[in-house]
C-alpha cells in the first residue's frame, strides 16, 4: 500500500489497523481532552460540595452577594451560542460555507459577550468587597457580615470556591472564543471548510457544547442552590 | 542496636507483632521461592550455542494457580488484620472506663492536658504540661487529639500506636500501656522545620506512682 | 492539512533539511522529543541524587560539616553544617525531582514518545505540535522547580506529597516563594502530562499500522496506553488540587485552611496508606482491601516474568542483567508493601524508614533497574551506536550491591520506629544506638552515587565512540528494529505491515530464534486494511 489511507481525507483515521472507533484524529483527541476536562471540573465541583456540606456553618443564601438576574441572562446567551454553533455545523454539512461563517461569527460574539459580562460581574463583586479570600475588610459586604445577614464563618470558603469555579469556566470560554476566532480567520474566511472537510468546526463545536454544559451545572449549584 | 521490633509496651503490641511475624513468614517464603527460582533459571537457562528456547504459548493452569494462591493468602491476611484493626481503631473499640488525656499538638510541641484529680477532661481542675505524657500502666487511656496548625502524628514505637492529628478535627485514639518505664513520643508526620525535635517524654507509672504524681502535678509542682 | 503533513513527512524520510533549531530544539519529531526528555530527566536524576547525598550526610554524620558543603550559602549550610530548614528542602526536593522530573518522565516521557510510533508502525504521534508543547511545558516546569532552590527562604518545605495545610500557608512552612513555585511547576507538569497522554491515547487507537491489531501490540505499548488513560483521568484531579493549593498560597483562598472551614484532608483524598490520618475506621478497612488488591496482580506479574525465563535461552547482556535485577528487586518492594496493607502493622511502620525502604525498592528497584536496562537497549535506535557492555556490567554489579546495602537496612531502622524526614535522629534516645547503621547506609549511598558516574561516562562516550549498531543488534521482533539505527525522521517511507505478535521467539517456523512482526511467511494473510487499499 502507498499513502492511500493517509491521503483519503482528513476526517478518517489514518491507518485503520482494524475496525475500531472510525473517528478521525482531531475528533478523537478532543474526546480524550474532554474526558480530562470532565475530571478537572469534577474535582472543582467535588471540592465545592465537600466544603459546602462540611462547612462549619450556614452558607450565604444566593442573591445576597451575587446578581442572579444578569447571570441568568448570561446563561441564556451561552445556551444561544451553543445553538448557533450547531447551526454553523449544520450549514457546512449542507455545503453552505457562507451560512456557516455567519453562524460561527454569531457564536464568537455570544461567547465574547459572555466573557465581557463575567468580567463586569467580577469588577462589581470586588468593588463591593467579595474577593477570593472571602470578604474584604471595611467593604459594603463586610457590613452585611457584621449585621449577620451573611454568615461570617463560611464567607472565606464561599469566595474561594466561587472565584475558582467561575474563573476557570470563564478561562475556558475565553480559550474557546480565541480558538473559534482563529479558525474563523484562518479557515472559514479563506474558504477552507467544505462539505467534505469540516473537522475544525466539528471539533471546536464539541468543546463549545462541553463548556456550555459545565456552565449550566455551575450556574445551578453556585447561583441557584 | 536491636535488629528486631522494640519492646512490647502496650496491649496492642502482642497482636501487632504476631501479625508482623505472620507476614514475615509468608513474605519470607515468597521471597525465597522467587529469588531462588530466579537464580535457578538464570543458571539453568543461560544461553548456550546451538540451543533454542522452548516455544510455548503459556499454561492457563499455571496462571490460575499463581493467581489463586496469592489471592487466597491476601484475603486471609485481610480478614485477620481487619479483625485486629477493628479492636484497635474501630468505632466502638474504646473501652468505656478509659482514662482521658487531651493532647494538643502545635509546631513544635505536645501540650498534654490531664483531667486532674476528678478524672474528667473539661473541668476546672484540668492542667496542662508541655512535652510530658504521664500514664498509669494497666489502664486504658483515651487520647483526645487536636492540632493548632498543621498535621502532626502521635507515635510511641513501644506502644505500637500512631495517630495522625489533623487540624479542624477531633480525633480519639486509645491504648493501654503495660510496662512501667520511660519512653519517647515523636511526631511522625513532617510538620515543618522543627519536626525532628517535636519530641516528648513518656512516663508509664505504676498506678500508685501515677496517683502520687497526679497529686503533686495538680498542685503545680511538676509542670514543665 | 493532514494530507499535506503526511506527504511532507514521507518526503523528509531520507533527506531532512530542516534548520538545526527545528530539527533538534523545537522539534515535532517524536524521537527527538523522546531524546530531549531523556537528557533532561537524566539531568534531574543527577540533581535528585545530589540532594539525596546531602541528606545522607546529615543522617549519617549529623551536625558535622559536609565535605564541599562550604560552597553552600549561609542560609543552607553555614560552614558546611546542614541547617534543619535546608534539610526539609532537601527531603522535599529530592522526592519531587525523583518522582516528577526523573522517574515519571524517564518511564513515560522518554519511552512513550520514542517507542509508541515506532512500535505501532506510524510516522509520528497523532499531534506532533501538541507533543512538542508537552515537552516544553515539562521543561519549563523543571526550570521553575530548579529555580525554586535558589530563591530567598529556599525551596518548598512540605515534603514531595505537599500535605496541606503545612504547604498551603507560608507561616506554617516558613517558605513563601519556594512553595508557590512548587505549585506552579506541578501545574505546568500536569498540563504537559495531559497533553502527552492525549497524544498517546489517540495515536495508539488510530495510528496503528495495518495488521497491528490490539492483541499484536507489544506489552510496552499496552502499558503506556493504559498509563495514559489513567493519567488522563487522574492528572486533571491532581492539577486541580495543585491549582487550589496555589490559590491558597497566592490569592488567599481557604481550600486547605481549617480555621476558615477548609479541609486539611482534602489534599489527601487522592492518596492511599492513610489509615491513621483520622478518617473513619471503616474507610480504613476499605483502603486495606484496595491495597491488597494491588498485591495479587503484582504477584501474577512476577510469576509471569519468571515463566517467561523458564526454559528460555538467556543472553546476559546489560539490558538482560538489569531486567532480571528489576524482577528480583521489585519482588522485595512488592512484598514489603504487604506489611502496609495489613492495617494494624501499617499503623506501626507507617511514616518510618520501613516505608522509605519500600518506596525505594518500588521506585528505584522497580524503575531504575528497568531504565538501566531500557537505556542501553534502545540506545542504538536513538543514536546508532551501542553502549559499552563491559562498563555496563561493572556499573550493573556495583549498583546492585550498593543499592541493596543502602536500602535494605532501612527496613531494620523502620522496625525500630525510626521516623521519616527527621533532620537529626540522635535527638531521640531510642534511635541513638542505630547511628552506626545510619552511617553504613550513608556510606553505601555515597558509593551508589559514585557508581552512577560510570553510567554517565559510558553514555557520553558511547554517543560518539560506541560500536555502530546495525538494524537489529538484539535480534528482537518489534517494528523499530526493521529501521536503520538511528531511526530516520518520519520513520518509514511506507508504513509496515504486521503479520504476528511481538513475542514469537524460537518459533518452530523459522531456523532463527526470533521472528520479526513484519516478516511475511507463506500462509500469512494480508491484513484487511492493506487488501482494501490495493
Amino acid at each position: 500500500m502507498t499513502h492511500a489511507a493517509a491521503t483519503v481525507d482528513q476526517m478518517r483515521p489514518p491507518y485503520p489497523a482494524e475496525r475500531g472507533l472510525d473517528v478521525y484524529n482531531t475528533k478523537l483527541g478532543m474526546w480524550v481532552f474532554l474526558a480530562s476536562e470532565v475530571m478537572f471540573f469534577a474535582a472543582l465541583i467535588g471540592t465545592y460540595i465537600i466544603l459546602r456540606f462540611g462547612a462549619p456553618g450556614e452558607w450565604a443564601r444566593p442573591g445576597i452577594v451575587l446578581n442572579i438576574k444578569i447571570t441568568a441572562f448570561n446563561t441564556f446567551l451561552l445556551i444561544c451560542s451553543s445553538v448557533s454553533m450547531v447551526k454553523a455545523y449544520a450549514a457546512i454539512q449542507d455545503g453552505d460555507p457562507k451560512k456557516m461563517r455567519f453562524w460561527l461569527l454569531l457564536t464568537i460574539l455570544g461567547g465574547a459577550t459572555f466573557v465581557g459580562i463575567q468580567i463586569y460581574e467580577y469588577i462589581h463583586l470586588i468593588e463591593h468587597g467579595f474577593v477570593p479570600s472571602g470578604v474584604r475588610e471595611g467593604s459594603e459586604l463586610a457590613e452585611l457580615v457584621a449585621k449577620g445577614t451573611l454568615p461570617a464563618a463560611t464567607m472565606g470558603l464561599y469566595g474561594s470556591t466561587f472565584f475558582t469555579m467561575t474563573g476557570f469556566h470563564g478561562f475556558h470560554v475565553t480559550c474557546g472564543v480565541i480558538s473559534m476566532t482563529y479558525l474563523y480567520l484562518t479557515k472559514a474566511l479563506p474558504g477552507k471548510y467544505t462539505k467534505q472537510s469540516y473537522g475544525g468546526i466539528e471539533t471546536v463545536g464539541l468543546y463549545w457544547h462541553f463548556v456550555d454544559l459545565v456552565w449550566i451545572i455551575l450556574f445551578t449549584i453556585v447561583y441557584l442552590i | 542496636m536491636s535488629w528486631w521490633l522494640p519492646l512490647k509496651g502496650s496491649t496492642f503490641a502482642g497482636e501487632i507483632d504476631g501479625l508482623f511475624i505472620a507476614i514475615l513468614v509468608i513474605t519470607g517464603i515468597a521471597f525465597v521461592i522467587v529469588e531462588a527460582g530466579l537464580i535457578w533459571f538464570v543458571v539453568r537457562y543461560r544461553a548456550r550455542p546451538g540451543r533454542k528456547a522452548f516455544y510455548t504459548h503459556g499454561s492457563t493452569r499455571a496462571e490460575v494457580i499463581w493467581t489463586a494462591i496469592p489471592a487466597v493468602t491476601m484475603v486471609a491476611l485481610g480478614l485477620v488484620s481487619n479483625h485486629y484493626w477493628v479492636q484497635i481503631k474501630g468505632r466502638n473499640s474504646i473501652p468505656p472506663n478509659a482514662y482521658p488525656i487531651g493532647i494538643h499538638a502545635k509546631q513544635f510541641e505536645w501540650q498534654v492536658t490531664y483531667p486532674g484529680p476528678d478524672g474528667k477532661l473539661g473541668t476546672a481542675d484540668d492542667f496542662t504540661v508541655r512535652n510530658q505524657l504521664h500514664v498509669p500502666a494497666g489502664r486504658p487511656i483515651v487520647l483526645a487529639l487536636s492540632s493548632e496548625d498543621v498535621i502532626h502524628s502521635f507515635f510511641v514505637p513501644q506502644f505500637r500506636v500512631r495517630q495522625d492529628v489533623v487540624p479542624g478535627m477531633d480525633i480519639k485514639a486509645w491504648f493501654q500501656a503495660t510496662v512501667p518505664g520511660t519512653y519517647e513520643l515523636g511526631c511522625s508526620q513532617l510538620c515543618g522545620l522543627g519536626h525532628y525535635r517535636m519530641r516528648a517524654q513518656v512516663f508509664v507509672h505504676t498506678p500508685e506512682e501515677y496517683d502520687a504524681w497526679m497529686k503533686r502535678a495538680a498542685q503545680g509542682e511538676a509542670s514543665e | 492539512m493532514t494530507t499535506v503533513a503526511a506527504t511532507a513527512q514521507v518526503a523528509h524520510g531520507h533527506h531532512d533539511d530542516r534548520p538545526f533549531i527545528r530539527k533538534y530544539i523545537f522539534s515535532t519529531d517524536h524521537k527527538i522529543i523522546g531524546i530531549q526528555f531523556l537528557f533532561v530527566s537524566l539531568f534531574f536524576l543527577l540533581v535528585g541524587g545530589l540532594l539525596a547525598m546531602q541528606m545522607r550526610w546529615q543522617l549519617g554524620f549529623p551536625g558535622k560539616p559536609m565535605p564541599g558543603g562550604g560552597i553552600l550559602p549561609e542560609t543552607m549550610a553555614p560552614g558546611g553544617v546542614i541547617l534543619p530548614e535546608y534539610y526539609i528542602q532537601l527531603v522535599t526536593m529530592h522526592g519531587t525531582f525523583m518522582v516528577f522530573f526523573a522517574i515519571m518522565p524517564l518511564l513515560v516521557g522518554v519511552y512513550a514518545n520514542f517507542l509508541i510510533p515506532l512500535k505501532i508502525g506510524t510516522h509520528d504521534m497523532a499531534f506532533p505540535r501538541i507533543n512538542m508543547w508537552s515537552f516544553w511545558s515539562a521543561f519549563a516546569a523543571g526550570l521553575v522547580m530548579l529555580a525554586s532552590l535558589f530563591v530567598p527562604e529556599g525551596a518548598a518545605r512540605a515534603g514531595w506529597t505537599m500535605y496541606a495545610p503545612l504547604s498551603a500557608r507560608h507561616d506554617y512552612s516558613g517558605a513563601e516563594l519556594g512553595q508557590e513555585l512548587w505549585s506552579i511547576s506541578i501545574v505546568l507538569l500536569g498540563l504537559s502530562s495531559i497533553l502527552g497522554s492525549l497524544n498517546y491515547i489517540t495515536t495508539v487507537i488510530n495510528n496503528r499500522a495495518p495488521g497491528m491489531t490490539w492483541f499484536r501490540m507489544p506489552l510496552s505499548v499496552w502499558a503506556l496506553f493504559i498509563t495514559a488513560i489513567l493519567g488522563i483521568l487522574a492528572l486533571p484531579v491532581l492539577s486541580g488540587a495543585a491549582i487550589m493549593l496555589l490559590f491558597d498560597q497566592i490569592l488567599g483562598t481557604h481550600f486547605f485552611d481549617p480555621p476558615a472551614g477548609g479541609q486539611a484532608l482534602l489534599w489527601q483524598q487522592w492518596g492511599h496508606h492513610m489509615f491513621v490520618s483520622g478518617m473513619n475506621p471503616t474507610l480504613g478497612s476499605s483502603f486495606m482491601v484496595s491495597t491488597l488488591v494491588i498485591a495479587v496482580p503484582s504477584a501474577v506479574k512476577t510469576f509471569n516474568w519468571m515463566g517467561t525465563m523458564w526454559r528460555g535461552n538467556l543472553r546476559f547482556t546489560v539490558p538482560m542483567l538489569n531486567a532480571v535485577a528489576f524482577v528480583a528487586m521489585f519482588v522485595i518492594g512488592g512484598l514489603s508493601g504487604i506489611y502496609m496493607a495489613a492495617t494494624p502493622v501499617d499503623m506501626f511502620i507507617h511514616d518510618t524508614y520501613f516505608i522509605v525502604a519500600h518506596l525505594h525498592y518500588v521506585l528505584f528497584g522497580g524503575s531504575l533497574f528497568a531504565l538501566f536496562g531500557a537505556i542501553p537497549f534502545w540506545f542504538p535506535k536513538m543514536f546508532g551506536r551501542l553502549m559499552s557492555e563491559p562498563w555496563g556490567k561493572i556499573h550493573f554489579w556495583l549498583t546492585f550491591v550498593f543499592y541493596n546495602c543502602t536500602f535494605f537496612p532501612m527496613h531494620i531502622l523502620g522496625m525500630a520506629g525510626h521516623m521519616r524526614r527527621i533532620y537529626d535522629p540522635t535527638q531521640y534516645d531510642f534511635l541513638k544506638p542505630y547511628q552506626p547503621m545510619n552511617e553504613f547506609i550513608s556510606i553505601s549511598a555515597f558509593l551508589l552515587f559514585a557508581t552512577q558516574i560510570i553510567f554517565f561516562v559510558n553514555f557520553w562516550w558511547s554517543l560518539k565512540k560506541g560500536k555502530p549498531a546495525g538494524l537489529n543488534p538484539w535480534q528482537d521482533n518489534g517494528l523499530e528494529w526493521t529501521l536503520p539505527s538511528p531511526a530516520p525522521h518520519g520513520n518509514w517511507e511506507r508504513v509496515p505491515t504486521v503479520y504476528r505478535g511481538p513475542y514469537e521467539f524460537s518459533s518452530p517456523q523459522v531456523p532463527e530464534d526470533y521472528l520479526p512482526q513484519t516478516r511475511k511467511l507463506p500462509g500469512d494473510r494480508e491484513p484487511a486494511a492493506v487488501s482494501a487499499a490495493h
